[in-house]
């Protein structure tokens, strides 16, 4: 084992955890997610990998980090699963320690790097196997836990209570109400078209993000509704902490109220990884092919507003303004375009990144990393330098970040680096954009 | 000591070769099906619009980023893979014995790609030992792997000059072809067997389910 890369950080998830370890259990515990965890996938790349470092410029820690290779992609594996099938499961504490501060807070799990790897290998994928280990050995960053707790028993991230739910929706809906007359947020109703659903941290803290939805059905004159049951959280950590049994439970909690309000779709509000979850690597793991409610992120719900005409634009955003591309949703879901479509129909000076489209960096919080806690928050942000030099370039002074991850994320790369920027979601352009019909004005 | 190394250890060779082929593949189909989310994603078109992009040299984003590395990888898998099957000498002898042969290519050309093969290789030794990403995920195997590859072409061309004793050059020759053959399917060269597989998966799940392009 190489020397830890970042300075120490003390995380009582895991320096309190590994203490509890013995060598039979992590022995056990590691050879049964290899043989019984993964298969074919695990065998044929590590057979595969010719050892090239081709994939080490595909990863913004790596290219932020003076090209230290040990934040290459293949650096990471090295360090993790290669010496745990060398030892054959034979590692101490200490190595898992070091396993979860890689695969847990040094990769983003964006998969960028597989579009690098000559023979496409899924890198993300070795690492995620690496923060099963973790997970199930019970060594995970003690903040990204307490949301993983949260979910598996309250089903939502941020531990909001039914009635607190509801409460916020209310008051949202009453706000709501100050800018659009009739605007509502209607619970429970059997049959809508749409089911709307949110990630935990918008009632927690960004509920005004709640009442801008609100406004803009409104405006669009959509049939929708939101569960005042469980299941409204589309949000999924254990997914990232390596919990794959509750990040099932969490997936098809949230499908079930989609079936149970009988609607016909699923809009998801501007959050990438709840997108990745709920579309393809939820369904994944419970072996459902595809989500058995039609699933759509918000862009592309924006995008259909805007291009179908349901919503007007009255007067463009003026200052320049440029993207951030959640990965989830562009590499993951090719949404590139439709971004664009509708940054430049809102935006007088929209200004691209490069690189772009599938090939844009991971804002460096995403893959659960930003929420393994403040304690991280340094290497993280030290851990994508490219991503500040990348915005600057474009000189703009809004982000538009349609995914929570990559809004946190970039917010704090923009205070570190001083790039003088704001982080916007793309609703809070949209609603000061939007044309709001004269019978929906409020006097 | 040629008889034996030019007569049962050819068969032993590709025998292990063929049959360890078969059943490395065999077992991945095996485990493929045994993780249950490998084939229902596959998708013939995207598994082929994946592997266009990734044999045509220059037609991924990363090879466009590393022209010289990109035309020193073709350079070497090409002639590495095609000069000893078009070559003039290993033709006569599959045709003494099976009474089989195909098109060769001039022996001039032959050369050249068996420099191609030596040069390239060098140069893939080089960057193992000065670039610090690949150095770092560097191995002893790693050298015993390139070594495995070239160690045919260099005993071949030395042969085929005859610089150094003839005979000895032609069984070490012989035996260093033997073993890269059956080291491919046991060792990492099994990427040649591998790469159309990985690369399909990969082309699947980016085409058919993330809707966007791995290249």
């Amino acid at each position: 084992m190489t020397e830890p890369a970042a300075e120490a950080v003390v995380d009582p998830g895991i320096d309190e955890k590994i203490k509890k370890l013995t060598p039979e259990r992590i022995e056990s515990t590691i050879n049964k997610v290899l043989t019984k965890g993964a298969a074919a996938r695990l065998k044929v790349y590590l057979q595969t990998c010719v050892h090239c470092g081709l994939c080490a410029d595909a990863c913004h820690f790596y290219l932020s980090n003076d090209k230290d290779p040990k934040f290459s992609p293949v650096g990471k594996v090295k360090q993790t699963l290669w010496e745990i099938i060398r030892k054959k499961g034979k590692v101490d504490g200490g190595f898992i320690k070091d396993c979860s501060r890689i695969a847990h807070t040094e990769c983003n799990v964006c998969r960028r790097c597989s579009m690098y790897c000559p023979f496409g290998i899924d890198i993300a994928y070795l690492l995620l196997l690496v923060r099963r280990m973790c997970a199930l050995l019970g060594v995970v960053p003690q903040y990204l836990q307490d949301t993983v707790n949260s979910h598996a028993v309250t089903m939502n991230q941020m531990w909001v209570k039914q009635d607190e739910w509801i409460d916020s929706l209310q008051w949202q809906e009453e706000d709501a109400q100050d800018e659009v007359k009739n605007a509502r947020i209607p619970l429970d109703k059997e049959g809508a078209e749409i089911m709307y659903s949110v990630i935990g941290p918008e009632p927690k803290f960004l509920a005004q993000l709640l009442g801008n939805i609100a406004m803009i059905m409104a405006v669009a004159g959509m049939d929708w509704t939101m569960p005042s049951f469980d299941g409204w959280d589309n949000s999924n950590m254990p997914m990232y902490s390596g919990d794959f049994e509750t990040m099932a439970r969490v997936e098809r909690k949230h499908h079930e109220a989609a079936l149970k309000l009988k609607v016909k779709r699923i809009v998801m509000g501007e959050c990438g990884h709840a997108f990745r979850g709920a579309v393809y690597d939820g369904p994944k793991w419970l072996a459902w092919k595809e989500p058995p409610v039609p699933i759509i992120h918000a862009v592309q719900f924006y995008y259909e507003l805007i291009k179908s005409g349901r919503i007007k634009i009255a007067k463009k955003f003026k200052e320049p303004v440029t993207v951030q591309e959640p990965c989830n949703i562009v590499r993951g879901r090719g949404l590139g375009d439709m971004l664009r479509y509708i940054m430049r129909a809102t935006c007088e000076d929209f200004r691209d990144v490069y690189p772009r489209y599938e090939h844009n960096y991971c804002c460096g919080a995403g893959g659960g990393v930003i929420n393994c806690g403040p304690q991280w928050k340094k290497s993280r942000v030290k851990g994508n330098r490219v991503k500040a030099e990348q915005l600057k370039a474009t000189g703009a002074k809004f982000v538009v970040t349609p995914c929570h991850n990559c809004h946190s994320g970039i917010e704090d790369i923009v205070e570190h680096y001083n790039l003088g920027m704001h982080t916007k979601f793309f609703s809070e352009i949209l609603i000061d954009v939007m044309e709001i019909p004269e019978d929906l004005k409020v006097e | 000591m040629y008889e034996f190394v030019s007569g049962p250890l050819v068969w032993i060779s590709f025998i292990v070769f063929i049959g360890g082929s078969i059943y490395r593949l065999v077992s991945m189909f095996k485990l493929a099906d045994k993780e249950k989310v490998i084939f229902p994603y596959m998708s013939l078109k995207y598994s082929l619009r994946s592997l266009i992009h990734w044999i045509i040299p220059f037609a991924s984003t990363n090879m466009r980023r590393r022209p010289f590395m990109t035309i020193i990888t073709f350079a070497f898998h090409i002639c590495l893979v095609l000069t000893p099957i078009f070559l003039l000498s290993h033709n006569l002898l599959w045709y003494q014995s099976w009474k089989i042969s195909w098109w060769t290519m001039p022996e001039r050309t032959a050369d050249i790609m068996t420099i191609i093969v030596i040069f390239t290789a060098i140069f893939f030794l080089i960057r193992r030992l000065v670039l610090p990403e690949v150095r770092f995920v560097t191995f002893l195997s790693d050298y015993a792997l390139l070594t495995v590859a070239v160690a045919p072409f260099i005993t071949g061309f030395l042969a085929y000059h005859q610089w150094l004793p003839y005979k000895t050059m032609l069984i070490l020759h012989i035996i260093s072809g033997e073993i890269m053959l059956i080291a491919i399917p046991f060792t990492r060269l099994s990427h040649m067997l591998y790469f159309v597989f990985t690369r399909a998966y990969m082309g699947s799940e980016f085409g058919a389910v993330r809707n966007s392009k791995d290249w």
